[in-house]
């Protein structure tokens, strides 16, 4: 299992354990993670999953795909560090990430 | 390539009766879809949507054939493309299936025409691909951030309250004209910063928009299109005043006016965009506002169970989204050989994506064919489509709807439909023109 710290916006911390292989987005919304919509279910369709990564651990997520990036390229307030947690697969490597959650899914 | 394949010319479709060719396709629209040859089988009719009975057409193609070639229509030969899975995919993958009005649009009456007359081809986001799109659309995307759209809230609310306020007691009345219309026509006014006295005039427009084939509004297209370019002699004003003035303002014009993309449109694109902010408004969430009342006439125990528990209307609005599919379709055209459903689909081709189908589709949604307010997953319909098209004002949209529900129940017990509803003969917005309603009190 790889623990996910997901940060809602209002600052409350929800800490998962996520499985292997699964995305970000299913560990939110397996343990009921408020503020992550996933109206397309994980396919990079419709940006309702955004997160912002932590700094310390961009480096490690890595940037975007081009489709992800499309997508959030049409969001007004996307952040430098903004991924869509559909297309982050859960692995080792990620053991103690950190995700913001935006104020707003658009 | 087959006769019906070849174009047709431009100042034929301009100027031929709108009559005529409706009843050159007439159809009848009680025939038991299930005793239609399945190669005869066209869901896009927009008579079937007049008479309510398009869903079975889509119920037998999504169990017999899900990726449909329709061979004959009026709209031409296109692909039928009615199930859920199927339409998330053509819908993400802008690079094969375009959007491009020079290629046919977004809608099964578009024409292909690569150099088309400005004066009757009108551009507007939604009918480009990127990058065009993206920058466009951007342009005035920060209007409908729910950020931005908390701002609104407050004023929707009152509005609300007012035309309800207004509503006539013990006697029936049209809920489209009096509440549907309203709300959304005010909203418009609002966005554009026009005078709220104007906005009978971006209905109008609307409703033109819709209907320019329509026998019963224009003889031709054509007479409909110089009706369209009177809604640009409107903005065309407010564009030189919005210019004009020394702190940019809040509204979609003046976004326009200032937008890098945007700022030097040419007229018949300054138009089109127009058009499509307001049918966007306008269309989808007033049928949308329309629907509810008529499902949750059909479905008396999910009303029983609304008015019990009012908190529910977070999870209904969503659901009479997917309900009302007020966007029946979106179409596409092929940008090269690709297969769909097994299907092998050929660059050119045309295709709908059928989002009224997807969303009663039973593989994907749960008892899809039943209107249920407290869904698990009452997110999860294709109703705003997906990829960078996916509605740009869905959040304005559920607003809209949430708050004239919450009113609705502070003030009503029951709102009753009276009468048969009338249909918009469409089947590209999927509307209501009447709904026949009493409230008691």
């Amino acid at each position: 299992m790889t623990k996910i710290q997901f940060v809602e916006f209002n600052g409350t911390v929800h800490a998962v354990d996520a499985a292997n292989g699964q995305s970000v987005m299913q560990s939110a919304i397996d343990n009921g993670v408020p503020g992550i919509d996933a109206d397309c279910g994980g396919q990079c369709s419709c940006a309702t999953c955004h997160v912002i990564v932590d700094d310390a651990w961009m480096k490690v997520v890595g940037k975007p795909g081009d489709r992800e990036e499309e997508m959030l390229d049409l969001n007004p307030e996307r952040h430098a560090n903004s991924r869509l947690s559909c297309q982050i697969p859960v692995r080792n490597e990620l053991d103690g990430l950190i995700v913001n959650l935006p104020e707003f899914q658009m | 390539m087959s006769e019906a394949r070849q174009p047709i010319p431009r100042d034929e479709l301009l100027t031929r009766s709108n009559k005529a060719f409706f009843e050159q396709w007439a159809i009848d629209v009680n025939r038991d879809p299930e005793a239609v040859p399945l190669s005869e089988i066209d869901p896009g009719h927009p008579d079937l949507f007049e008479a309510r009975t398009e869903l079975p057409y889509f119920e037998r193609l999504r169990r017999e054939d899900p990726v449909h070639f329709v061979e004959k229509s009026m709209f031409g030969p296109y692909w039928a493309v009615t199930k859920y899975d199927d339409i998330v995919h053509v819908d993400s993958h802008h690079e094969l299936f375009s959007s491009d009005s020079r290629l046919g649009g977004i809608n099964l009456g578009g024409i292909a025409d690569p150099n088309p007359d400005p004066q009757f081809h009108l551009p507007m986001f939604i009918m480009e691909d990127p990058p065009k799109h993206d920058d466009q659309r951007k342009v005035v995307a920060p209007m409908f951030t729910p950020r931005h759209l908390q701002t609104l809230e407050a004023l929707i609310r009152d509005r609300a309250g007012n035309i309800l306020d207004n509503l006539p007691r013990n006697e029936e009345f049209n809920w489209v004209r009096e509440v549907s219309v309203e709300l959304t026509g005010q909203m418009l006014a609002t966005l554009f910063d026009i005078p709220q006295e104007d906005r009978g005039k971006l209905i109008h427009w609307s409703d033109t928009t819709q209907n320019i084939g329509n026998p019963e509004f224009f003889e031709t297209v054509e007479e409909g299109f110089q009706e369209l370019w009177k809604c640009w002699a409107y903005f065309a004003q407010v564009w030189e005043e919005r210019k004009a003035q020394k702190e940019p303002g809040n509204d979609l014009i003046s976004m326009l006016v200032h937008g890098e993309s945007t700022k030097n449109m040419p007229p018949n694109e300054y138009l089109g965009n127009i058009l499509l902010l307001i049918v966007g408004g306008n269309d989808t969430t007033r049928n949308s506002i329309s629907g509810g009342v008529l499902a949750l006439n059909q479905f008396q125990d999910q009303y029983d169970k609304l008015r019990r528990n009012p908190s529910l209307v977070t999870s209904m609005v969503p659901e009479i989204i997917r309900w009302q599919s007020p966007v029946a379709h979106m179409a596409r055209t092929a940008l090269a050989d690709t297969e769909l459903g097994g299907k092998q689909i050929k660059q050119g081709d045309r295709l709908a994506m059928w989002y009224i189908s997807g969303n009663r589709d039973a593989d994907a949604i749960e008892n899809a064919d039943q209107f249920i307010i407290d869904r698990a997953n009452p997110r999860k319909h294709v109703a705003f489509g997906f990829g960078i098209h996916r509605c740009l004002g869905n959040r304005l949209g559920e607003m809209q709807l949430k708050i004239i529900w919450e009113e609705i129940l502070k003030r009503f017990d029951k709102i009753e439909v009276v009468g048969d509803p009338v249909y918009l003969r469409s089947s590209f917005i999927r509307g209501i023109r009447e709904l026949p309603v009493r409230i008691a009190g």
